[in-house]
């Protein structure tokens, strides 16, 4: 071995994440105005949520309610009791300059999330997840942050509930990073509590650190001083599962060329910038904020033990993907396919309610989802065609039309042009032609081409698929082909 | 209007027919009117027009009341003579010469001189009852939870109520019925009171009625005060009450708690008048940390100033366990002694406050003496129980007030009790 790949040996890397999700409720958590993203700059306002003088934050419940789901689907402890706290610093995009959110009793502690890596089931542990407030948001214009001309301030985003989900450093790889990410938000939208379409709606810092692999123990679990001994970065403005991957990747090779070089990692906190894909120093000496967190005395402490029992949670992800490989008896790859969103696997259910579950299976998972692909499109923009997608199945299932036709013609005819299956099919003359017709093709077919039944005769195999094709160009292609072929073969056998 | 009671004069009309038709009201000006400035007593608010009303000043309209005008106050409130108003002090009309008490002296101020014939006034630690006291009118501190705070600019969140200010404790109830009541924009509101009959239980029949005296409220008062507080004693005991000695022993570190409390609050409650949504901002252009710390810099008066910056301190790491939460603890001692107390007596009886009115600029350059001076209100805010402040007669021709502090939602206790004296 060379020096170098010995000391590449010897590096572990080590990552945990705070993420920040926005919760999907109706109002904003302190104030009854709408979370739906505006038109106009600072139209979603109110005296509550612009922080002005006198006005008080009243605690949206669904917001707490989701939070209880959340905390449930990671199996995390719901205390008796929660309460909020006043996080003190100065920031234009903070309306009260200081944010509500929860210090030392959050509504979830001591959580897990089984997620999958490249095949191979992993335990993620969260240490908490709490509730907050969302800032508003700046816009700098001519220029960034520290070289603007001035910059604009929109609060529509101000009081938005947020879920900050904090991870055990347990991530060994970017890699993990991003696989985590994308499991959480798949458990989060099978909640309902999360629209991973809404801009911002997801956000991750995360903090890397290389330490040497002498320092783990046995089953790869690191000690406390060992990880505190190592100087760590913290990685700023993450918004996307890639990001998160390439981000971290990127600071993991520039901390472990540092340390190969013999240099020190600065404990620092980093701006991802996206469009350079580099991490950028933001201080360089890392300043312990102090937030002076007390108790915010306008919300009274929550009683949620009572009130927890009575919030349920949907079926999750891997135990829909089990259910349906049993109920379903369908393959791991499919059932995965069929449950990879929660509106997927619903319309899945619907449509294997009415068929057969295989012939569902293979029209949501492969045909509809290859076809909705091809076009960027989500099964969301054919959520309101449920119906539409069941009269294809059952022209299918009832031999009213080839499956060819089924796809080439009517499926891409739905999603190109928006037309229903009976309009296509009509329009288009797929209806399988009907038995007496094509009896009628194949004897014509026979009668006009004496050379072909002599070859077939004569054992050519090529004359059969001839006489297929005859009987297929009268009948417009209608006919199904396996049909022809055995007609054909009882009638010159006769 | 000499006294400068008003920082702005209005005319506010309710609704044609209620409960309060026909009677004006003086609203201090740190409640939030609806296309009315509501300075707060600062030239940082000095031009900020709320564009909602607090759930108080709905109520009062709503009960047919027409408000007169935004009452004088120490600036934010943190004062106990509104010397600490930008906008000037105000003279008491029961003395003058003497200040009106704080920091809701504006508010008292109006009623003594008949200017309004109800107020409204928010007490964090006495600015209710301490210029009840000095200005000889009554005014009552209800229970935490009871009145809404919606509306009202945040000092002290945990310790303040809107309380009412009249002539007599019947027309005091008379507004506490109107303003009582859960609100679903106070999530500490509590519905005690929201079938509330206040004004019925004012027939001033204290027979049988128990006082306990705390021995500690006593101590270091003003000769002539507790001469006065004595004599208006003795007409509650010729009325069939009987009096006994009582101990809060918690009391002599209230003060400080309450300082401790009510600046660290303050800290954060005024962290959002930056200049950028409302308010003062100099209109200055460059490095936001540098712009708002310069409209703050002029924005706010020198006691504000000094409160914020020692309820920062106290809230800091290192001292937050010193001081923030010693003082919570401190604040759990005081409610504990309270109910022991009360399970003594019916209602505990001391002098508003310690001494009779200041002279208009006395206590200016000494803030601990103005601190020390709010030794007998301060306590009750901290065990966020119900007080009334009524005349009990006066020391050297200087008004003086008896405080009567009941059990949590004992509102109907106090002012059965207080009728009996005005
Ligand atoms: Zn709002």
């Amino acid at each position: 071995m060379t020096a170098q790949t010995v000391q590449q040996g010897d590096l572990v890397t080590v990552i945990g994440l705070e993420v920040h999700v926005q919760l999907e409720t109706n109002t904003k958590i302190f104030c009854s105005c709408p979370t739906e993203p505006a038109d106009e700059p600072n139209e979603n306002v109110c005296p509550v949520c612009l922080g002005l003088p006198g006005a008080l934050p009243v605690l949206n419940e669904a917001a707490v309610e989701a939070a209880v789901k959340v905390g449930k689907a990671i199996d995390a402890d719901i205390p008796e009791e929660t309460r909020f706290h006043r996080k003190n610093y100065y920031y234009p995009d903070l309306p009260k300059n200081f944010q509500i959110t929860q210090y030392d009793e959050p509504i979830c502690a001591d959580g897990e999330l089984e997620i999958s890596v490249e095949g191979e089931r992993r335990t993620v542990a969260i240490e908490r997840a709490h509730l907050e407030e969302d800032p508003g948001s700046l816009q700098h214009v001519g220029g960034g942050i520290d070289t603007a001309d001035y910059t604009l301030v929109d609060y529509n985003r101000a009081g938005v509930p947020l879920m900050e989900i904090v991870t055990a450093p347990d991530f060994r790889s970017p890699s993990e990073v991003r696989a985590f990410l994308a499991d959480l938000e798949e458990v989060l939208e099978y909640l309902g509590v999360f629209d991973a379409g809404r801009d911002g709606s997801l956000r991750v810092d995360a903090n890397l650190s290389i330490i040497p692999a002498e320092e783990t123990n046995g089953d790869g679990t690191i000690d406390e001083e060992a990880l505190a001994a190592a100087n760590r970065t913290e990685v700023k403005n993450i918004s996307s599962h890639k990001g998160a991957e390439k981000a971290l990747a990127y600071e993991e090779t520039r901390q472990k060329n540092a340390i190969q070089r013999g240099r020190a990692v600065e404990q620092e906190t980093r701006h991802w910038d996206e469009s350079r894909g580099i991490t950028v120093s933001m201080r360089s000496k890392e300043e312990e904020k102090d937030y002076r967190y007390f108790e915010e005395a306008d919300l009274p402490p929550l009683r949620v033990s009572d009130w927890k029992e009575e919030i349920a949670i949907p079926e999750l992800p891997t135990a829909r993907r089990e259910r349906f490989q049993v109920e379903y008896d369908l393959s791991e790859e499919a059932a995965s396919k069929l449950t990879s969103t929660k509106q997927v696997a619903d319309f899945y259910e619907d449509v294997a309610s009415e068929f057969d579950p295989d012939l569902a299976a293979t029209w949501v998972a492969d045909e509809l989802l290859g076809e909705l692909n091809y076009r960027d499109m989500e099964i969301t923009d054919v959520e309101d065609r449920l119906g539409e997608v069941n009269r294809l199945v059952e022209l299918v299932a009832t031999d009213e039309i080839t499956a060819k036709n089924a796809r080439e013609a009517v499926l891409r005819g739905m999603l190109d042009d928006g037309d229903e299956p009976d309009t296509i099919v009509e329009r288009e003359g797929l209806g399988k032609t009907g038995e007496d017709e094509v009896q009628q093709a194949v004897v014509e077919a026979i009668d006009e081409n004496p050379d072909a039944v002599a070859d077939y005769h004569a054992g050519e195999g090529g004359a059969i698929n001839f006489l297929v094709g005859q009987v297929m160009q009268k009948t417009g292609g209608s006919a199904d082909p396996g049909d022809v072929n055995q007609l054909l073969r009882a009638e010159l056998e006769e | 209007m000499s006294e400068n009671i008003f920082i702005t004069e209005a005319e506010i009309a309710g609704d044609a027919e209620g409960p309060l038709a026909g009677k004006t009201v003086a609203v201090k000006d740190n409640i939030s009117t609806d296309g009315v400035r509501t300075t707060c007593g600062s030239r940082m608010l000095e031009e900020y027009v709320p564009p909602y009303d607090a759930t108080v000043v709905s109520r009062v309209k709503d009960a047919g009341a027409t408000i007169v005008g935004k009452a004088n106050m120490d600036e934010f409130g943190m004062g106990t003579t509104t010397e600490t108003s930008y906008f000037g002090p105000t003279d008491n009309p029961a003395a003058p010469g003497h200040v009106p008490g704080g920091s809701s002296g504006g508010s008292a101020a109006a009623v003594a001189a008949g200017e309004a014939d109800l107020a409204l006034g928010s007490d964090t630690g006495g600015s209710v009852r301490c210029p009840a006291a000095f200005c000889g009118v009554v005014g009552i501190k209800p229970t935490y939870g009871l009145v809404s705070r919606y509306g009202l600019v945040a000092y002290a969140n945990s310790l303040e109520q809107i309380g009412p200010f009249a002539p007599t404790v019947e027309e005091a109830a008379e507004l506490l019925d109107v303003i009582a009541g859960s609100d679903e924009r106070d999530a500490t509101t509590r519905t005690e009171g929201d079938d509330s009959n206040y004004a019925a239980a004012a027939d001033g029949d204290v027979d049988g009625l128990s006082i306990g005296v705390p021995t500690e409220l006593l101590e270091g008062a003003d000769e002539g005060v507790v001469e006065t507080f004595w004599d208006a004693i003795a007409r509650l005991e010729d009325q069939g009450a009987t009096t006994h000695e009582v101990s809060l022993p918690s009391v002599e570190h209230a003060v400080e708690a309450y300082y401790v409390i009510a600046m660290s609050e303050a800290s954060s409650n005024l962290a959002r008048f930056d200049g950028v949504r409302y308010g003062h901002s100099g209109g200055y252009d460059g490095n936001w940390n540098e712009t708002f710390g310069r409209a703050r810099e002029e924005g706010f008066g020198d006691e504000v100033k000094r409160r914020i910056l020692l309820g920062t301190y106290a809230l800091s790491a290192g001292y937050h366990d010193k001081y923030y939460k010693k003082a919570q603890d401190a604040r759990a001692w005081v409610k504990q002694d309270f109910d022991e107390a009360l399970s003594e007596a019916d209602v505990l009886a001391s002098p508003t406050m310690p001494v009779p009115p200041f002279e208009l600029g006395e206590s200016l350059d000494d803030p601990l003496q103005m601190y020390l001076a709010d030794a007998n209100t301060v306590p009750v805010n901290l065990a966020d129980l119900p007080a009334i402040s009524v005349p009990a007669g006066e020391a050297d021709g200087l008004p003086v007030g008896l405080q009567l502090v009941g059990p949590a939602f004992g509102e109907k206790r106090l002012i059965r009790a207080g009728s009996a004296l005005a």
